[in-house]
């Protein structure tokens, strides 16, 4: 029995992780860049969002739509000063300016929040823990089940239905056939850049509500959702989500059968097992080159 | 390469000469003998300083050979260095050697943890490399605070005993300075002519075109492990020349942070030159030095509980704007901009 407690919490934390793995696969997929600035992006929303409830006294929904605004104009100036002017460099020089903008970021925040753990207040979200035989879920994770599942149900009528989502799937499969139909590319750069730091904020908010916030310590927590994405598989939007998953229900019962502290390593002990038995991951695409 | 005017290369050992003029070896030679005076007339803190930024080139050559010449991210160059210095520091402590005996073991079993994260290098390479190696940066910092504490300390400071050298306790930065700077020298050297041997010839190839370098008789995968071999190898030696720069070591020394770091270095320095690393170490450590000199008088109007933190966050900020501004407007890094002030100088007064 206490298995399925673990696996149902683990359950409920890969929701987050499966919301990073595919902010992380969104940018990946329409513009060929991996976001390493990811935890960064996720740490600022959250503490956006923190500073709206804590330091102005918002209501949450004020602030969240607060704090989605800010990941608007943070997720577009990102695109438009730091990665536009390298579209098309090496792969090097792409990873390094995301490490570059992770660093920066880091820096802004510790210069703006300074460097201690926040949390938002206890009441943020209302509910009481629920008792189900002998399984405990407690409320937050709950709502970060919610909210995981109603950002994938807009997600996904964004790329089925809107216009501007089927453009965004036009370019993820190739730039200059979509060029040549007339899509404007850098637009679409541009909305998938605000999306995956929409995502990030909404992630961050669940992550600081459930174990608070540092500048410097809540990137490395978001870092465990990259194992989600190698699993998952680079180029697949439901590979994120069930590597997300797997690495949550994976971390937790072992974390909680064998060892705590093992729990936290075998997210990457599983990223170094995939790279070596299958690189492209569960439901990516193999890469074929030519010389 | 060029050479100047009325110079002829008119024998083979002048023909694969690295220095080549007298006015480069006079210049060399001055070098050499500055660094060897320098810590007479430099205090203390200077010394220091010229001591981080000694072993940091250490590590960023390695990591120049493996990221600017072979082409294989890694952002695992932190815990390679952790893994030198703490085994230094388990052989120095717990088996009682000597630190010269400790030191190469601290190089070799670095090394050898470079060949087992690089062995992914097989099947992946560019942003999946990069992964395995920050599974590395994850790995060895986590199995140092929690595989065996009792040995490694976890995540306390452990301290290592002073080294003496022939009697000579090596006790203060003055002492250590020539260890580190003989290293640092000694680094420099094999990197320099690594770079022009047959092993530097393929890791350029490899560089270059994987596939095609393997088509041409390469054995890719035996150079990318020698490539992770020789860049772990000098992370371990600048672990070790940490350990006994801080006197004592924390886990806390060798996260992502510095590995990232250590990218910044040879992308500001210049890929796959060796001059460059040292040009970027010298910039990047001066650039922290300089965030924490005008971090405090900035900062001063802020209450004190918040201004440790905002002072620690002004170097990152530089940094990772420092880092962006190179790759936008000086990919070749410094080195390039060297070049071009050198061969103004030697055409002056003409153009070309």
């Amino acid at each position: 029995m206490l298995i399925l407690q673990f696996v149902i919490s683990g359950l409920l934390i890969g929701g987050v992780y499966a919301l990073i793995a595919v902010s992380s696969v969104l940018i990946y997929k329409s513009t060929r860049i991996f976001n390493f600035a990811v935890g960064e992006l996720l740490a600022l929303g959250g503490l956006v969002c923190y500073s709206f409830v804590v330091w102005w006294g918002f209501p949450l929904w004020l602030s969240l739509l607060g704090a989605m605004a800010m990941a608007i104009i943070i997720g577009g100036s990102i695109e438009r000063l730091f990665l536009r002017p390298l579209l098309g460099q090496p792969i090097l020089t792409i990873i390094m300016a995301t490490l570059a903008l992770s660093s920066f970021l880091t820096g802004l925040m510790l210069i703006i929040w300074s460097g201690y753990t926040v949390s938002f207040p206890a009441d943020l979200l209302p509910g009481k823990t629920i008792v189900v035989g002998d399984i405990v879920i407690s409320p937050e994770l709950l709502w970060a089940l919610v909210i995981v599942i109603v950002a994938f149900a807009i997600l996904a009528y964004f790329f089925m239905k809107t216009n501007t989502g089927l453009k965004m799937r036009a370019v993820s499969e190739d730039h200059e056939l979509s060029m040549s139909v007339g899509i404007n590319i850098t637009f679409i750069f541009a909305i998938a850049w605000i999306i995956a730091v929409m995502l990030g904020t909404l992630s961050g908010i669940l992550l600081g509500n459930r174990i608070g916030l540092a500048p410097t310590i809540t990137p490395l927590v978001a870092l465990r959702a990259f194992p989600a994405v190698i699993f998952g598989g680079l180029e697949s939007i439901v590979g994120a989500v069930i590597g997300g998953l797997t690495i949550g229900i994976i971390e937790n019962v072992v974390g909680g059968m064998i060892d705590r502290t093992f729990g936290e390593a075998t997210a990457y002990i599983i990223l170094l097992l995939v790279l070596i038995i299958r690189p492209q991951g569960l439901f990516g695409l193999k890469r074929i080159e030519r010389v | 390469m060029w050479r100047p005017c009325g110079i002829f290369d008119d024998s083979y050992g002048k023909d694969i000469a690295v220095v080549r003029t007298p006015a480069q070896w006079t210049i060399l030679l001055a070098a050499l003998g500055f660094l060897l005076v320098l810590p007479l007339f430099f205090s203390g803190y200077v010394v220091t300083t010229v001591n981080l930024i000694g072993l940091s080139v250490v590590s960023a050559v390695g990591l120049n050979i493996l990221t600017g010449m072979t082409g294989q991210i890694s952002l695992g160059q932190g815990a390679f260095m952790a893994v030198g210095a703490y085994t230094l520091m388990m052989l120095m402590n717990h088996l009682g050697l000597s630190f010269w005996v400790a030191l190469p073991l601290g190089v070799f079993s670095s090394g050898a943890m470079g060949l087992f994260f690089g062995l992914p290098s097989l099947r992946v390479k560019g942003f999946y490399l990069a992964m395995a190696t920050l599974a590395a940066q994850f790995l060895i910092p986590w199995a140092i605070v929690n595989f065996r504490p009792d040995l490694t300390g976890g995540t306390s400071t452990i301290n290592i005993s002073t080294p003496s050298f022939f009697g000579i306790l090596l006790s203060s930065q003055q002492h250590i300075y020539y260890v580190i700077m003989f290293f640092t020298v000694a680094t420099l050297f094999l990197a320099r002519n690594l770079q022009r041997s047959k092993i530097g010839r393929a890791f350029v190839a490899i560089r270059d075109n994987d596939l095609a370098a393997e088509i041409m008789g390469i054995e890719i995968f035996r150079y990318k492990l020698l490539s992770f071999f020789i860049c772990s190898l000098c992370a371990g030696l600048a672990g070790c020349l940490w350990a006994l720069w801080m006197g004592a070591i924390n886990v806390d020394s060798f996260t992502l942070h510095e590995s990232i770091w250590y990218l910044g270095m040879i992308i500001v320095g210049g890929l796959g030159s060796v001059p460059g690393a040292v040009f970027g170490v010298i910039f990047i450590r001066l650039l922290e030095l300089t965030a924490q000199t005008i971090g405090e008088p900035l900062t001063q109007f802020f209450p004190d509980a918040i201004r440790a933190s905002m002072t620690q966050g002004l170097s990152p900020m530089l940094f990772g704007l420092a880092l962006f501004l190179f790759l936008v407007y000086e990919p070749r890094g410094l080195v390039h901009r060297w070049e071009i002030l050198k061969n103004f100088y030697r055409r002056w007064p003409f153009a070309y």
